[in-house]
């Protein structure tokens, strides 16, 4: 290999784990030419405010993605959590609490369970929003509620020179980071996805990889449902139910894929973030709200196809 | 280390066991369920209320059916392939046709072909997405789904109702089977041909079972799958014309609750998840024991969250007790 080559392939490499970054700059540059106010404190407070819950599913999904399972009930798991924390967590906030404990270890349960009996996790997450919904609608039948105090206090507090949002994010996408990527058990766990043969060799539970990894899902949906409840202050049972398609897109927007454990925390921080701008952007370009749901697909469609040629390039 | 290796040996006793009773009948327990659901009907309202809910659950219910049909085929497909884009289908294929119709009897055939037009379309960009961009089908056929959905809504504005020769048909019973019923079973039938006595049946199966060893063996695996993709997006389309005569006029959201739906029918029909096996009885079975529980909660004042938990609750618990393949 000669060694131009061999710079063409680390560029392309490079170009690749960059994409996130690029499609956000893609879609934030035009935001601001187009509304320079966008720039202000109040301004990327008021646009990014919605992107913390989203940024946080984003994490959920992306806990299990790394174990190649797929989690369709992450939407409904958040409007769940949103509806307990509107009903119970205001009544009774031990109750609250506990039920949001309970929560979590179903969630870590079901991850054992689909290791044990190595089902598909798209049937049984399926199945399980089914659940979620149901619960939520059984505790609020109809929209309503009110968030707890300290919830509110918590997501309208103003974080000094940065909005926010801005902080939160950079804050969980750093410490996801930190956990995922450079931490023996964080390795440890993404084995689990990569090579689950070798890990089952080398004598570690995958049952016990995969519970972790579920009912870290879990804690990230929990906080992804009361971080929404605080920022709409009331719920609703189908609240946050678009939240399983977009946390998948945003996950694989990141740079993650499907199978091998191969994900990027920071890829899906600024994939879920893009998301979110992406419906902005669209409405300043004044397109006409019939067309808004397909100009997401086919930002999707671009991105993916971007990473395609830029793969190809690397097999070369 | 030794737990790890009975561990193994526990697994492969699993799949032997699992693989003896999918070869008995795996359908047989949907039918089971359906039949205990519905005695249980009869038992607790009499038999007078009962028929009447085998009835609706003949016309209602069929709309299950034939969206699991659809599910079906891409599922056997191979590990992986799902579609998610057919309540999109079903919301453009709805309005298109419906244009197409106008509202009068002469134009109901052009109306059909329209609406399988746009199946057609719609299976062969879906696959393409797949094939060109190389992702997972659940994302290219999400993706799909949102531009669909925009198209269906750009088109959706002063709809003319169906034909009334459509809607006579839709409402219209022979022998106390509805039309729709006996339509759905023609198809049925037609796709048991299809995958039991035909090569194309084969090949499905083939695939589904080990691409990669069907490809060696010297099936077209692009060619078939993308068949698969296909078929189900014209069976949505078939859904949505019925459906609109059905309830007086298409809707853009008359298709958002079959999503989860044909995967929870074909699932629990006995449909392997990591496909190459199928079974048409069994999506059948599962439509009418799903149909039949939710009546029955119905019937019994549950209310849509009880019925959506005990939903959740079945599918999960087929699912565990069919077991898995341990090859992915």
């Amino acid at each position: 290999m000669t060694p131009a080559r061999f710079s063409i392939q680390s560029t392309q490499a490079r170009l690749r784990a960059l994409l996130p970054a690029i499609s956000l700059i893609a879609v934030l540059v035009p935001i601001l030419i187009m509304q320079p106010a966008v720039m202000s404190y109040f301004g990327s407070s008021l646009l990014l405010n919605l992107a913390v819950p989203i940024v946080l599913a984003t994490l959920a999904q992306l806990a299990i993605i790394t174990v190649n399972d797929l989690d369709l009930s992450i939407g409904s798991f958040v409007s769940l959590v949103a509806c307990i924390g509107a009903t119970l967590l205001v009544k009774e906030p031990w109750l609250g609490a506990l039920a949001l404990i309970g929560c979590v270890l179903a969630y870590a349960a079901v991850g054992a369970l689909i290791e044990l009996r190595q089902i598909p996790s798209i049937v049984v997450t399926l199945g399980l929003s089914f659940v979620w919904s149901g619960l939520a609608i059984v505790l609020l039948p109809s929209p309503g509620g009110t968030s707890p105090g300290w919830l509110g206090t918590a997501m309208n507090y103003q974080t000094p020179l940065i909005a926010a949002p801005i902080v939160w994010s950079v804050v969980v996408a750093i410490i996801g980071h930190v956990l995922l990527m450079r931490t023996s058990a964080g390795v440890r766990i993404r084995g689990a996805g990569g090579n689950p043969r070798a890990m089952r060799r080398f004598g570690w539970s995958l049952v016990r990889s995969k519970a972790t990894l579920y009912g870290i899902a879990g804690i990230f949906g929990v906080l992804s449902g009361l971080s929404l409840l605080g920022l709409t202050t009331s719920a609703d049972a189908n609240l946050a139910l678009r939240y399983t398609l977009l946390s998948i897109a945003a996950v694989i927007l990141g740079g993650g894929e499907f199978i091998g454990g191969r994900v990027s925390v920071i890829g899906a921080v600024l994939g879920a973030i893009t998301l979110t701008l992406a419906a902005s952007f669209l409405a300043f370009l004044n397109i006409s709200a019939d067309w808004q749901v397909g100009m997401q697909g086919a930002i999707l469609v671009v991105v993916l196809s971007l990473r395609v040629l830029l793969q190809r390039g690397e097999r070369q | 280390m030794k737990s790890q290796v009975t561990g193994r040996t526990i697994g492969a006793d699993d799949t032997a066991w699992s693989r003896l009773r999918s070869v008995q009948a795996p359908w047989a327990w949907s039918f089971v369920g359906a039949v205990l659901v519905w005695l249980g009907i009869v038992g607790v309202f009499g038999f007078g209320i009962a028929s009447n809910v085998a009835q609706t659950a003949l016309t209602y219910g069929v709309f299950m059916v034939l969206v699991g049909l659809g599910q079906m085929l891409v599922i056997t497909s191979g590990v992986g392939n799902i579609d998610l884009s057919v309540p999109s289908t079903i919301a453009l294929a709805g309005v298109i046709g419906m244009h197409v119709m106008g509202g009068a009897d002469g134009r109901i055939v052009l109306g059909v072909v329209a609406a399988l037009g746009v199946g057609v379309a719609v299976g062969l960009a879906n696959y393409m997405l797949i094939r060109l961009l190389r992702i997972p089908p659940i994302i290219a056929t999400l993706s799909s789904s949102f531009i669909i959905q925009s198209i269906a809504i750009t088109q959706g504005r002063q709809l003319p109702p169906p034909p009334p020769a459509l809607g006579a048909f839709a409402t219209g019973r022979f022998l106390n089977v509805p039309y729709i019923a006996l339509l759905a079973l023609a198809l049925s039938a037609a796709l048991a041909v299809l995958l039991h006595r035909a090569v194309y049946g084969r090949k499905l199966s083939a695939i589904g079972q080990n691409a990669r060893a069907a490809w060696l063996a010297g099936v077209d695996v692009h060619r078939t799958r993308c068949v698969a993709y296909v078929l189900c997006s014209m069976i949505a389309a078939l859904t949505a014309l019925l459906l609109a005569a059905t309830s007086g006029g298409a809707s853009l959201d008359m298709g958002v609750e079959y999503m989860l739906i044909s995967i929870a029918v074909v699932v629990i029909g006995g449909t392997l998840v990591a496909g190459g096996k199928a079974t048409i009885v069994g999506v059948w079975g599962a439509s009418m024991f799903l149909f039949l529980t939710n009546a029955a909660l119905n019937a019994l004042g549950a209310d849509a969250g009880v019925r959506s938990i005990v939903y959740g609750v079945l599918i999960i618990a087929v699912t565990v007790a069919a077991g898995g393949k341990t090859v992915r």
